[in-house]
């Protein structure tokens, strides 16, 4: 991006990158809805899943939106009024200042930063306010229920995400996600550098640390306790009708959507493909078409897993976060670091 | 940022020229804080107040950034915004269970103390930065790097660190000490 917006005028690129933020928001998420959520669900229900609106039922999604849009914005009697309407924006917000982060090409990026991963991860953890605010505004004992097991949850798994990615930063010496980017597609595995060297081979441990972290931090079955509907009806979102129902869902799957694309630019190398050079200038045009098909790749496990298992139990969930995901990853730490000093 | 460097040719960092855009900045978020922080002691809900707290941090993340810290001001975010303030929200929700109305009592006593701390302080930290730097212009540095911090804080100051975490770890077994039943 900076290349293109070397010649213009600051609200030009302003405006540039607004959309193009709002686009590389809303395209995946849409994206994932269709693909998983509407369609292979069904497949694998032994259904069709929507076929009316559009070939295949590809344009459900706009009729989904109408609905939405048609629907009675409800404020329960007694909510906290703007709490309850500020909550679905401080999960946006969260959503939106995550894409930042993340490179499509050598030069497609919103922002360059030196603490690029560490502030994707700092700004993830914002939408837990977001959640209990919803939950507590709500003034309803489900939404509060739901909120706080959601922040239990969000906490416990936000460590061992946290530490997952400290293996990625130790082997790429930085936490630069565009230089990540480039150590996977400049490494060399036993001195053979034909694939360059995607750190899911090296930290295979903490790419699946990583993955189910992520699946916790989506509140996703299988750790959909925070809403799940036959204890809790919607848990958090229980009163949330309309349009900020709808915010709530495109912020959830939005960032399902982020968190794969963080997941296949920390460890499958982004928006590189091995054969061509990393400095080609084509990358910046295929580069997001790669990263996006990695992304489906990755959401693909993930929702996967969602239609496949069942809830765990609240102390289940604690437990294999704490017990064993931490130290499995503290382990993780531990002998990345033996091997970076050694090699 | 970027722009004014390349109208000026000056990095607006390293130059010590006063940038127009980084005042304005500097004081609409010091208002907004100045402003959520009279909300968060006035405001008699405990959530309302744990809520403006989070403006008041999100501000200073914000100066950190400004003034090219962008480590410690993601920091501040992670620890400050995603943390503690949420252990706030949680223990209160937790604790005083009641919705919408979670109300603070207030007592003359309890007035007349926190204006004695609030005065106490506001002398202390004020008199010390005066004193410290008068009306000197603190001279402008380059962004710090992650990687400066980090040697910096590996090399230099690797004493204090290692201190700190092992308060830190001494707290957490305590914590765990005091909570545990059997």
């Amino acid at each position: 991006m900076s290349v293109v917006l070397a010649d213009l005028a600051y609200w030009q690129e302003t405006t540039i990158r607004l959309v193009v933020g709002l686009l590389a928001v809303l395209l995946p998420a849409g994206t994932l809805v269709y693909l998983f959520l509407f369609k292979m669900m069904s497949f694998m229900q032994s259904r069709l899943g929507p076929m009316e609106a559009g070939p295949y039922g590809s344009l459900q999604l706009l009729a989904e939106v109408g609905k939405f849009l048609q629907k009675e914005d409800i404020l329960p009697k007694a909510a906290d009024r703007l709490v309850f309407k500020l909550a679905p924006f401080v999960v946006l917000i969260s959503t939106f200042l995550l894409i930042l982060v993340i490179p499509a090409g050598p030069d497609l990026w919103f922002i360059d930063v030196d603490t690029g991963i560490f502030l994707a991860l700092a700004v993830s953890s914002i939408s837990v306010i977001g959640i209990l605010m919803a939950g507590w505004a709500s003034s309803s004992k489900y939404s509060l229920l739901g909120a706080l097991r959601a922040t239990g949850q969000l906490i416990a798994y936000e460590l061992p995400m946290v530490l997952a990615v400290v293996g990625v930063i130790i082997q790429a010496g930085t936490l630069n996600v565009q230089d990540i980017v480039l150590a996977q597609a400049t490494g060399e595995i036993f001195g053979f550098g034909g694939i360059g060297n995607p750190f899911v081979i090296t930290q295979f441990l903490g790419f699946l640390i990583f993955l189910i972290a992520v699946q916790a931090e989506l509140t996703q079955p299988p750790f959909d306790m925070p809403v799940a509907e036959s204890e809790l009806v919607t848990g958090y979102l229980t009163e949330y009708s309309g349009l900020r129902f709808l915010m709530f869902f495109i912020g959830e799957f939005a960032t399902a959507a982020i968190f794969s694309a963080l997941a296949a630019t920390l460890f499958l190398g982004g928006w590189y493909v091995p054969g061509l050079d990393v400095t080609d200038n084509l990358f910046n045009v295929i580069g997001p078409i790669i990263l996006l098909g990695k992304t489906l790749l990755i959401a693909f496990f993930i929702f996967w897993f969602r239609f496949t298992y069942p809830r765990f139990r609240e102390d289940q969930l604690q437990q294999l976060a704490w017990k064993v995901l931490i130290p499995l990853s503290l382990i993780n730490i531990v002998i990345t670091g033996v091997l970076k000093v050694v090699f | 940022m970027n722009v004014y460097a390349e109208m000026t040719g000056l990095d607006p960092l390293t130059s010590g020229e006063v940038v127009v855009a980084q005042n304005i900045a500097f004081g609409l978020i010091a208002i907004i804080m100045i402003f959520s922080a009279l909300r968060m002691v006035t405001t008699r809900n405990v959530v309302h107040a744990a809520l403006y707290l989070v403006i008041v941090l999100a501000g200073a993340a914000a100066i950190f950034i400004l003034l090219g810290a962008e480590f410690v001001g993601v920091t501040q975010v992670l620890v400050y915004i995603g943390a503690i303030v949420v252990l706030f929200l949680f223990g209160i929700m937790l604790t005083r269970g009641a919705f919408g109305g979670i109300n603070l009592e207030e007592k003359a006593e309890q007035r007349k103390m926190s204006i004695l701390v609030a005065g106490l302080l506001a002398v202390v930290t004020g008199g010390a930065l005066i004193n410290t730097f008068s009306d000197a212009e603190i001279a402008r540095s380059s962004p710090s790097t992650t990687a400066t911090v980090g040697d910096s804080i590996f090399s230099q100051f690797i004493i204090p660190f290692e201190a700190v975490s092992v308060l830190l770890l001494a707290a957490l077994i305590g914590a765990i000490v005091v909570a545990r039943k059997d």
